[in-house]
């Protein structure tokens, strides 16, 4: 009978290790033996001969021509890294914002979390690269575009200017929020994963904490602070954390990535460059990851 | 709710008690037709650029440069819908798309299913490290693999059996549906560390004592969880399929890495202002080496029309779907 009982355990795993199988062989096979093969691609230069290709070692050097010698790729990194810092607080802020508004009570609540859900639906980069050059095709080129842009947005941003600094803001602020008001559009499309996130957290806040609140003479304010977000901080770590992937998927870095390597042929440049891009993305998410779980509340 | 309490219970001298009341009442009301105003402007912003692509579907040539109308054309027309599906060769186009994104999804769902399970319920040598490993899958970029994956895909050869039995270097599967079928089927596809995610999370918070009946009656693992599990998983299982389908259909990454030449939407879109450029001229009845150009003005509202008719299917399925679509985000456990 002993046998029985140990096997019995055995073959739940074994069960389970049925269940992940797919996932497993997929794993090995198509995302950790890649992996490998990158690291080993970008020590090398690689060459493609007909039915596969040979590898030469040459140590760091595609790693120093990445940094030193292509003429914009730290530049673009630097760049996206600057872009997220700025994206990553807006769309976080939109996202939570537009979470507590969405999960109030109102007339139309239905048709309104359709709307705020379509930009999710149709986030499409190639649309997006389709719709520039349609309007570059309207325009003449991509400078009037960018000349039509401005012009046409100018006067909004002059009285918004103004009115902000008229308050006392100090400069700084006033060109952060400047920016994200003539970027709504873009805020607003790249934050639909995020309100569902948030909005599913305010669902599991139990009403009867904003009811004790209420009774204990809390205002909207005081039970937001103390209660709304205490309760979804932890989700606030992990909507960081998608955003900052998700805001580096589309960006000019993995386009720099894609040309080298298949425009250009230089596969082993183009590995090195992958390389920096995920230890730089790597180091974001610790420093970022670090900070904030020391401030996030976990019930 | 959240911080809609302003109707808070303040603790008040009788006679003042009325005028409370009254104040309340005008901050309910602002609160409200401030949060109108809100909703309402959020909404325009996102609807505004899809009304205009509906706008410029059904305008005619002649209307372009009329400055005075505004959204509603003043001659309506069903040619540009027509010119940019000959363009886009738009039905054929359409079938194979959605075929194809229809059985990636399906196979991403199921891997991604049997996956989620597996982490929830049953501990094995290594679970909690194959889980991390999981998370790991969804923040390592794609690019990185990149280079790899095409060249694997380029000879394809399983654990080298190819060359063990025939002597040659594999079978090249580019420009072939079955890079993206395989990564799919082995839950290795878009996004597919997420799915796995939200399965787990959401299989765990499912009772025990159901499976164990089931075990008690005596159906299998797999019985049970065909049978049992899955049937309970409705709302994960659509939270799954919607973002798996919308974002394979989307999807430009993996499509141009690995069939660059297939008749995709995605890649088709991409590739759209440059084809109507050239396509227009010949289809209006000019000579290919005419030298004729289309109006680039009309050559951006066939590109728009392309555009529109691009998304259509995502916006018709998502009419029938967002009430799921949301609700059951809700329920899923994305949150745990």
């Amino acid at each position: 009978m002993r046998t029985i009982r140990l096997s019995l355990r055995s073959r739940r795993a074994l069960l389970g290790l049925a269940f992940i199988s797919p996932w497993l062989l997929g794993f090995i096979f198509l995302f950790a033996t890649p992996l490998l093969q990158s690291i080993r691609f970008s020590l090398s230069n690689l060459s493609v001969a007909p039915g596969g290709y040979v590898l030469e070692y040459v140590g760091f050097k595609n790693f120093k021509d990445a940094l030193l010698v292509d003429a914009t790729f730290n530049r673009i990194l630097v760049d996206s890294v600057g872009a997220m810092v700025l994206n990553v607080p807006m769309i976080l802020f939109f996202s939570l914002f537009t979470a507590t508004l969405l999960n109030q009570k109102f007339r139309g609540r239905t048709l309104a979390r359709a709307i705020f859900f379509l930009p999710v639906i149709l986030a499409s980069s190639a649309v997006a690269a389709a719709e520039s050059a349609g309007l570059i095709n309207l325009m003449g080129d991509a400078s009037a575009v960018d000349a039509s842009a401005d012009g046409g947005a100018s006067f909004n941003v002059v009285s918004i200017v103004r009115m902000l600094a008229d308050v006392g803001l100090p400069m700084a602020y006033v060109d952060y929020i400047v920016e994200a008001i003539m970027r709504i559009y873009e805020i607003i499309s790249s934050s639909g994963v995020q309100i569902l996130i948030f909005l599913a957290a305010l669902q599991s806040v139990p009403g009867s904490m904003y009811e004790v609140a209420k009774i204990e003479g809390a205002t909207a304010y005081e039970s937001f602070w103390k209660i709304t977000f205490p309760m979804v901080s932890p989700l606030i770590l992990t909507n960081v954390i998608y955003t900052i992937i998700d805001s580096f998927a589309g960006s000019p870095v993995t386009q720099a990535i894609y040309q080298t390597a298949f425009k250009t042929q230089n596969f082993g440049l183009s590995s090195a460059m992958s390389w920096l891009y995920t230890l730089v993305i790597g180091l974001v998410l610790i420093v970022v990851g670090w900070v904030l779980s020391r401030r996030v509340h976990y019930n | 709710m959240a911080a809609s309490g302003t109707d808070r219970m303040v603790v008040v001298p009788k006679q003042n008690y009325h005028m409370h009341r009254v104040r309340n009442k005008t901050s309910d009301l602002l609160y409200s037709i401030f949060r109108y105003a809100l909703v309402i402007g959020i909404s325009f912003i996102i609807l505004y650029p899809l009304f205009l692509k509906v706008s410029v579907a059904f305008k005619d040539k002649q209307d372009i440069y009329n400055p005075t109308i505004y959204m509603i054309p003043q001659h309506f027309t069903l040619d540009n819908i027509r010119l940019a599906a000959q363009v886009m060769d738009y039905l054929p186009l359409l079938a194979n798309t959605l075929l194809f994104v229809t059985i990636t999804t399906l196979l991403t769902a199921m891997s991604c299913a049997l996956a989620g399970y597996g982490f929830a319920r049953f501990s094995f040598p290594g679970s909690n490290v194959l889980f991390v490993l999981v998370i790991l899958t969804i923040l390592v970029p794609t690019s990185t693999l990149m280079v790899p994956m095409y060249l694997h895909f380029r000879s394809f050869d399983f654990l080298g059996i190819i060359q063990l039995f025939t002597g040659t270097n594999g079978i090249n599967l580019l420009n072939t549906y079955w890079p993206s079928m395989i990564t799919a089927a082995t839950a290795g596809g878009l996004k597919a560390g997420l799915f796995i995610y939200i399965f787990r999370q959401f299989f765990k918070g499912m009772p025990k004592e159901i499976e164990e009946a089931a075990l008690i009656d005596g159906a299998g693992g797999f019985k049970t969880f065909a049978r049992i599990m899955l049937p309970n998983a409705i709302s994960p299982l659509i939270t799954v399929i919607l973002f798996s389908f919308v974002w394979q259909y989307n999807d430009t990454f993996y499509s141009a890495l690995f069939m660059s030449e297939s008749p995709l939407i995605s890649l088709k879109v991409a590739s759209l202002p440059a084809q109507a450029n050239q396509l227009i001229p010949q289809l209006m009845g000019f000579g290919s080496n005419s030298g004729i150009k289309a109006d680039p003005n009309y050559v951006a509202m066939i590109v728009d029309t392309g555009i529109l008719l691009a998304i259509a299917p995502l916006i018709i399925l998502y009419l029938f779907v967002q009430r799921y679509f949301v609700e059951s985000i809700e329920r899923s456990g994305v949150v745990g």
